[in-house]
């Protein structure tokens, strides 16, 4: 069957939502099995003394990246059938800044902090009601913020593109670069001071 | 398979966690031609409810009024129903593993009402910033970065490199 099986029309779109929740569940166990559901686990990155999201994020993106173009390669997945996030390169720096000062005070990202939740950590249900007054708040005040929100569009730009470059080479790099951070993180790891957790 | 030897409770490998993450996320984009994500829910779920008490607020809304108001559902999303699968998934690992527990957890040297604290406002910016950048860690940067999207990447770079720089600032926090 040629993917994506929902948006090409080979299975009946009102299975979307079906499969949503199972992915989800995949999702869900993938993130709390890593070990996501601990903030002071996923902030460990930045302090040096447990690399568990740098190596579970870029080992999924790889796995996915690569997945994904070997399946267009078998003629398995119509590569322009997929959804592409366009590009809006003023918000997604700005946003992005954001997100990073919410991440290093709060100790999550919104999909670790569900699974934190769903397992009872009360920090992780408190940052996921803190995102819904977020949104509001921004939601709100979007007239203040809308030229930001739609400046520096580009579309659904792929950033292979940029370097010119196919998107097979590119991927290749990304894993060797990916192989190089896995080694330095061990490596950092190994010189930083324990912290019990 | 680590065991935690502070609680008892189990982790994966994070390369066996990130290569099922990935593989999940694959299964994603070829069943339903788009990536993961979670802050896409929450947005929704603000939107569902502004309209239920200020329908008309919506409608004149720019940002609302995409995602809600007229005959638009917007608790029947694919997100909305994924983040429940997440909350059902993350639950089950948590039985598997040894980690169903109520608590606070934070670094011995705060308070957990300093934590709490830091986690409403964490979860505020953190939703705040979603908004702009169309997307969080899992909607912008993971899923764009498996069709390589540029956005995807620049998005990633932007949070985890303000994050290094931010986690030291709030240091005393966590270590």
């Amino acid at each position: 069957m040629i993917g994506p099986i929902i948006s090409s029309g080979l299975v009946s779109s009102a299975w979307d939502n079906v499969f949503a929740v199972f992915l989800g569940m995949g999702f869900g166990f993938a993130l709390e099995s890593s070990g996501f559901s601990s903030s002071r686990k996923i902030i460990g990155t930045f302090f040096g003394y447990d690399f568990v999201v740098v190596k579970v994020f870029f080992t999924a993106a790889i796995v996915a990246s690569l997945g994904l173009l070997y399946l267009s390669y078998m003629g398995l997945v119509d590569y322009s059938l997929l959804y592409i996030q366009p590009t809006f390169i003023t918000s997604a720096i700005v946003g992005g800044i954001i997100m990073g000062i919410g991440f290093a005070m709060g100790g999550f990202c919104p999909g670790t902090s569900v699974c934190a939740a769903a397992v009872g950590r009360i920090d992780g249900l408190v940052f996921f009601g803190g995102m819904f007054i977020g949104v509001f708040l921004f939601s709100e005040a979007f007239p203040l913020f809308e030229n930001m929100y739609y400046s520096g569009s580009l579309g659904p730009k792929m950033i292979n593109s940029v370097f010119g470059i196919s998107p097979e080479l590119f991927t290749f790099l990304l894993v060797l670069m990916a192989i190089g951070m896995f080694y330095g993180a061990g490596w950092v790891q190994g010189k930083v001071k324990k912290i019990d957790y | 398979m680590k065991k935690n030897k502070y609680d008892g409770s189990f982790y994966l490998n994070p390369y066996l966690g990130g290569v099922i993450l990935g593989t999940v996320l694959l299964l994603s984009f070829y069943i339903s031609g788009r990536g993961l994500g979670a802050s896409g829910a929450v947005k929704n779920s603000v939107a569902a409810t502004v309209n239920a008490i200020a329908p008309t607020h919506v409608e004149q809304s720019a940002y609302y009024s995409q995602f809600a108001g007229g005959d638009k559902k917007p608790m029947n999303n694919w997100l909305v129903y994924e983040v429940l699968g997440a909350l059902a998934g993350a639950f089950l690992s948590g039985i598997i593993f040894n980690r169903l527990k109520l608590k606070v957890e934070h670094s011995p040297k705060i308070t957990s009402r300093r934590r709490l604290i830091f986690a409403l406002l964490g979860g505020l910016i953190f939703g705040f910033g979603s908004q702009l950048a169309k997307g969080c860690t899992s909607g912008a940067a993971l899923s764009g970065m498996a069709v390589l999207s540029l956005g995807g990447y620049i998005t990633m770079i932007a949070i985890f490199g303000t994050a290094f720089v931010a986690a030291w600032i709030f240091r005393k926090n966590w270590i």
